[in-house]
């Protein structure tokens, strides 16, 4: 018998992204309800290791794919072979972790399937054989119940709102090659190369962020540069104030986060921002710095667990979200507080 | 060079958005142009100017949806469409993706339709992506740049943003963007251009004119709820010196167990 529940499993050059151990426990609990097992399906060329990874994080069957067409993720030829597979398994539930690839494929297999798409979902239930689902809307001022009435329910999993198992080393299941359901040269898109971030931890699955707002540029003892015009100088003041920013972030192996206001006044770019029109993060730690919180950062960064605010204006909204808040000057607290974590924390 | 660019009406990002009697209500915040569509109607904009082309604005909503077209034809847009029908009331991203896909295939010989990454009432980010697969064309999300593109030659190269950095790739014409904030500042409308706007005739598409049935909604919202609140407890954290402070700090968010 075919399984219930089915998992694509997001990599990216043989590496398995978290998220996609997420959504294989979410698939678990599911299956436990809907009867019968949790297959994968993994795709690329020479991402065996990560077949077995699967195994590890609670599949039952792991399908790969090893193919040179399929080495850099494209849309079409991996909605193709996800098609073909699941059209003939037909399971009631295929899940994708909510990654660029992952939603983009859910999105496109909905169409081909002739069934609906329920995405970045933060919460799963089963009544009557049915997957309820939970969704954030407008921006998570609302949640929303979400059903999808055809089949294969097709859903995608907010990274970091569903725990992953345990790895439970030495277990395994049944493995099966497949073959590309398109042929290399039919497929209307080229990758011509990569230029991967420079290092970094990544916002979106990062576990601790340290933010940095419009206050990261007011450090009046600093004296810039001869030469430069007052909006190069204040640029100048704000990068200073990063570097701190970046510090502490340093010590915790936190991502470095920034609020639309710092994006807009040229700061740092846009890839840091968090918020409404950036990045949606939910990490354990939060350490907002000379950010005030307007409404549209805390739709990004206010489902974070422990929210930390150092500001200088005591009314800021952000106190309003925090646990714990410091009303100072952020170019003195920041240093004395990645000076205390180093020690704390032995490094 | 024939480009479409799909947008949204919603509410304002900083309206007040809570349940009522199971509905939505957000006061009197005005209705907008999505957002993120602002950033496609640019990017669109800009490969018109580029390759001598034309944009086309359209959308799905009601008569009231026509302010948000008239923003994007007050930024330059040339032409506008609505596409408005009692049955498309309830649809689902599928159902819009096939409408959409259709209005495409309608004004005909498009090159590119432009959109932008998801809508900030429904937060889906699928609709570019599924208006492609209904289209059978070429799907390239979330684009950070356009590097180069050749009316000519049928071929497009952009840089995209992915988790890990930017794919650089390649894909033949006709084909869907969605492109993200970093594509290019929005421009303003100008005071021609709102001149111009406010006096366009827009024309309105049915599903009939559209030759499409009625798509059958399969994903359904039946229930909308507001929120838990945050339960959170601000301790301020104070002390005599900044290093005092520092250390108390720690050793709470230690405590807190999260690292």
């Amino acid at each position: 018998m075919s399984n219930n529940v089915w998992v694509f499993i997001d990599q990216f050059k043989g590496k398995g992204h978290p998220g996609s151990w997420e959504a294989l426990g979410a698939g678990r609990s599911l299956a436990e309800e809907l009867g019968g097992g949790v297959t994968a399906l993994v795709i690329g060329e020479q991402a065996q290791a990560v077949a077995g990874e699967a195994f590890q994080y609670g599949a039952d069957e792991v399908l790969f794919a090893d193919d040179a067409s399929l080495a850099d993720y494209r849309a079409e030829p991996y909605t193709a072979l996800i098609v073909k597979l699941v059209g003939q398994a037909r399971p009631e539930v295929l899940l994708f972790p909510t990654t660029t690839r992952g939603r983009e494929l859910a999105a496109m297999t909905a169409i081909d399937l002739e069934t609906g798409v329920m995405p970045d979902v933060t919460a799963l239930e089963v009544q009557d054989g049915q997957v309820v689902a939970t969704r954030p809307v407008y921006a998570g001022k609302l949640l929303s119940k979400v059903v999808c009435s055809a089949r294969p329910q097709v859903i995608t999993t907010r990274i970091r709102a569903f725990p992953s198992l345990p790895p439970g080393v030495g277990r395994s299941g049944s493995a099966a090659k497949v073959e590309p359901a398109m042929a290399g040269e039919s497929i209307a898109t080229r990758v011509v190369e990569y230029a991967e971030s420079g290092g970094g931890v990544s916002l979106s699955d990062a576990g601790v962020i340290v933010s940095g707002g419009r206050g990261v540029s007011n450090n009046p003892a600093l004296n810039p540069p001869v030469g430069m015009d007052e909006k190069q100088a204040e640029i100048w003041r704000a990068q200073q104030g990063f570097k701190l920013v970046g510090e502490l972030a340093g010590v915790l192996g936190a991502a470095v986060g920034a609020s639309r206001a710092a994006v807009d006044a040229g700061y740092i770019p846009y890839e840091y921002q968090v918020g409404q029109t950036g990045k949606v993060v939910s990490p354990d730690l939060y350490i907002a710095c000379g950010i005030s919180g307007a409404i549209q950062h805390q739709a990004g960064m206010r489902t974070s667990k422990v929210i930390v605010a150092i500001n200088k204006d005591p009314e800021a909204p952000i106190f309003k979200l925090a646990r714990f808040g410091v009303v100072g000057d952020l170019f003195q607290v920041l240093p004395a507080l990645t000076e205390a974590f180093r020690k704390k924390l032995n490094k | 060079m024939k480009i479409v660019v799909c947008v949204k009406q919603v509410p304002d990002s900083a309206a007040r958005v809570v349940v009522e009697d199971g509905r939505v209500t957000w006061g009197d915040a005005p209705l907008v142009i999505n957002p993120w569509d602002e950033y496609a109607v640019e990017a669109a904009l800009l490969q018109s100017e580029a390759h001598d082309g034309s944009v086309t604005v359209a959308t799905i909503g009601p008569e009231s949806a026509k302010d948000a077209l008239k923003h994007a034809l007050a930024m330059g847009c040339g032409e506008a469409i609505l596409i408005s029908d009692a049955a498309l009331t309830d649809i689902d991203s599928q159902g819009a993706a096939k409408v959409l896909a259709a209005a495409i295939q309608k004004i005909g010989e498009v090159d590119t339709a432009f959109f932008g990454r998801q809508a900030i009432d429904g937060d889906m980010g699928v609709t570019a992506a599924q208006t492609a697969r209904a289209l059978g064309w070429p799907m390239l999300s979330l684009v950070s740049k356009v590097l180069a593109l050749d009316p000519g030659a049928r071929t497009v190269r952009v840089s995209r943003a992915t988790e890990e950095g930017q794919q650089l790739v390649d894909a033949n014409l006709p084909c869907v963007m969605s492109v993200g904030k970093d594509i290019a500042e929005p421009r303003y409308p100008s005071f021609m251009g709102i001149r111009k706007a406010s006096r366009a005739v827009i024309p309105t598409w049915s599903l009939a004119d559209l030759g499409v049935p009625a798509p059958a909604a399969v994903v359904r919202w039946p229930e909308l709820l507001n929120p838990p609140a945050r339960e959170v407890k601000t301790e301020m954290i104070t002390g005599a010196s900044v290093q005092e402070i520092a250390e108390t700090l720690v050793d709470k968010i230690l405590a807190e167990k999260v690292l």
